[in-house]
């Protein structure tokens, strides 16, 4: 998803500027390896659905629990079958949709909501600045398992409503970190020269203040797209998050968790799907923090050692 | 320094009314425990009988103003799950939760900021590399599947731990073990960033030329001006385990905050919900103002 959006962004700037990024992700293999990796993940979550959506839910109650690495059944049970006899490795892949959609919106939700009410509170001098640091304290302190209560009863449990709890919660990440790097910025030189030259508000945040934090938004937005995950899988595992039968990759782990003893496969294998996602996003937000950042970009232009 | 914290209770006393007012509000919209705490085949005598003894028919705003006046006088309310005073319930989870937090942290900080400087004083190599890969592995595991793979290896094939509970040292172990991963693998790569700033700078180079042995370079001049960053992070950790590591504490059957939090929240117990709350509230205020202490302590040229 992000490395996706990354690419398309940096190539209509310059000719050249994406084999230039390519280049760059070379130099880190990790972080090489974590963009392929989530590729293919974007690839199930997209395809996968349409391909995969009957194998997915249909039983087979002979194969029930069937142990992994076996072809007895098929090519799909490769990875074992669940309690009903579901192949895992067709809803692993399906589930991959939801888990990514989910992350994805309350994401860029919450990424422009609070980078948004950042830039206000970092640029008015107002006591509307002041209102929307308190209310971000509070929807800091509120617990997201009440607000995912209270938007499970009052809505319909429903993908839509776990983005808004989710989105919810993440505001006050962006809205701290865009107000301090307006903070920042506001008072130096080039913005004091816009303010001289006479150029309006939105111009100076729109031209001048918002291409500066950028760079930060978006590294925060990756990692915390991995945080976001694991925050819904944290939900769907007690109950409070999706519901079945639709499923992502923390409902299956806690369906699986009464099988345990028997069939480890069950909860296993959509674990590691979260932990390999996981981690792979951590990898490429660490490429990026150096990649976007113009004073250290060199480490990955000139190749070799590029650490620290 | 009076003036600063003064300003700084204000502030979260604001935002703390604001979160009691908007809990008890939103909590009640989920719906009248009634239907949770009676037999089915209750009739309805019974029920209207259970919500006048519990106030639930008064108008929300009279239940409200009645909550405040027994705030006021430090009456919290009685917990509707297990007829005792909801403080006295909340304090004894959080005396389990604070245990927790303490081992957890105390652990995480000491081996993060040993292996984070190690890792710091040799950029690139194989320690490094080591230290940070296996560190981004465990930020990135989710806590509920860690915990039931280390139930099924440790406790149900092994037989070397308890499954959950609490009672002996052992009971511990797993808890602690699996709360250490995230915020250990977070510190430990802020204290290797920190600790790569403050090696590159000129009074670190100085008292290399100087020939000065390395361990003391690191614990000494580099660890402290490197803490800056690690105590804020440090902070953060605590405070989300403060605030009830729900999934662990629930995996393991740990009495604490997080699992008294998610059990009051289903079974609408709205008095410990919001003696939660504050107590949480208080807790992270607390410990907050113990991490500005420690920025002063550190650095001198920091004043309140």
């Amino acid at each position: 998803m992000t490395d996706a959006r990354i690419l398309t962004e940096e190539t209509p700037k310059r000719s050249g500027a994406f084999s230039r990024w390519l280049s760059m992700l070379w130099a880190d293999k990790f972080a090489f390896f974590a963009a392929i990796f989530l590729l293919i993940v974007l690839l199930c979550a997209i395809l996968g659905p349409y391909f995969l959506g009957d194998a997915a839910n249909k039983m087979n109650l002979r194969g029930r629990n069937a142990a992994p690495f076996h072809l007895r059944h098929g090519i799909m049970y490769v990875l074992g079958a669940d309690a009903l006899g579901r192949p895992l490795l067709a809803r692993v892949i399906v589930a991959a949709q939801n888990t990514i959609l989910v992350a994805a919106a309350a994401v860029c939700a919450s990424a422009l909501l609070g980078s948004a009410l950042g830039l206000v509170a970092g640029y008015s001098r107002r006591s509307a600045a002041q209102w929307i640091m308190r209310l971000g304290d509070v929807i800091m302190s509120f617990p997201s398992l009440l607000l995912a209560v209270i938007v499970l009863y009052m809505l319909e449990p429903s993908v839509a409503n776990i983005v808004l709890v989710l989105a919810i919660t993440r505001i006050p990440i962006y809205l701290r970190t865009s107000r301090a790097e307006t903070l920042e910025i506001r008072e130096r030189m080039f913005v004091q020269a816009a303010k001289v030259m006479g150029a309006s508000n939105t111009r100076i945040i729109f031209r001048h203040i918002l291409p500066v934090m950028l760079p930060t938004l978006v590294t925060i937005a990756t990692l915390d797209f991995a945080f976001v995950m694991l925050a819904e899988s944290s939900l769907s595992f007690l109950g409070l998050g999706i519901q079945a039968p639709e499923i992502t990759w923390g409902l299956m782990v806690s369906q699986g968790r009464p099988y345990l003893t028997n069939a480890w496969w069950l909860s296993f294998w959509p674990g590691l799907a979260i932990i390999l996602t996981t981690l792979s996003l951590n990898l490429l937000s660490n490429w990026m923090r150096i990649a976007l950042d113009p004073t250290q970009r060199w480490r990955l232009e000139m190749g070799g050692r590029k650490n620290g | 320094m009076r003036s600063f914290l003064g300003k700084r209770a204000i502030a979260s006393g604001v935002s703390l009314l604001g979160l009691i007012v908007l809990v008890f509000f939103l909590s009640r919209l989920t719906g009248d425990p009634t239907n949770l705490y009676l037999p089915l085949d209750a009739s309805t005598e019974a029920r209207e009988q259970f919500r006048e003894m519990h106030g639930f028919n008064d108008p929300l705003i009279v239940q409200f103003g009645r909550y405040v006046a027994d705030l006021a006088q430090l009456n919290f309310g009685q917990s509707l799950r297990q007829a005792r005073p909801a403080m006295e319930v909340v304090i004894e989870a959080f005396g389990w939760t604070l245990c927790l937090a303490a081992v957890t942290m105390t652990i995480v900080t000491v081996s993060a900021i040993v292996i984070g400087s190690l890792a710091a004083f040799r950029v690139g190599g194989i320690f490094d590399r080591m230290a940070t890969f296996f560190s981004l592995v465990g930020a990135s595991a989710p806590d509920f599947w860690l915990a039931i793979v280390a139930i099924v290896i440790f406790a149900v094939n092994l037989h070397w731990l308890p499954t959950s509970g609490t009672g002996s040292v052992a009971h511990w172990i797993l808890p602690v073990s699996v709360l250490f991963i995230r915020p250990f693998g977070l510190i430990l790569q802020v204290v290797r960033g920190s600790m790569i700033n403050v090696l590159s700078s000129a009074y670190v180079k100085t008292a290399r030329a100087k020939g000065v042995r390395s361990r003391s370079i690191i614990f000494v001049h580099g660890l402290r001006n490197a803490m800056l960053p690690v105590i804020t992070v440090i902070g953060d950790q605590a405070a989300s385990i403060l605030n009830g590591a729900v999934v662990v504490e629930t995996v393991f059957g740990f009495p604490g905050i997080g699992k008294l939090m998610i059990d009051s929240i289903l079974l609408r117990d709205f008095t410990v919900v919001l003696a939660v709350i504050m107590v949480s509230a208080l807790a992270i205020f607390i410990m907050n103002l113990l991490i500005d202490l420690a920025y002063a302590m550190l650095d001198p040229r920091i004043r309140y």
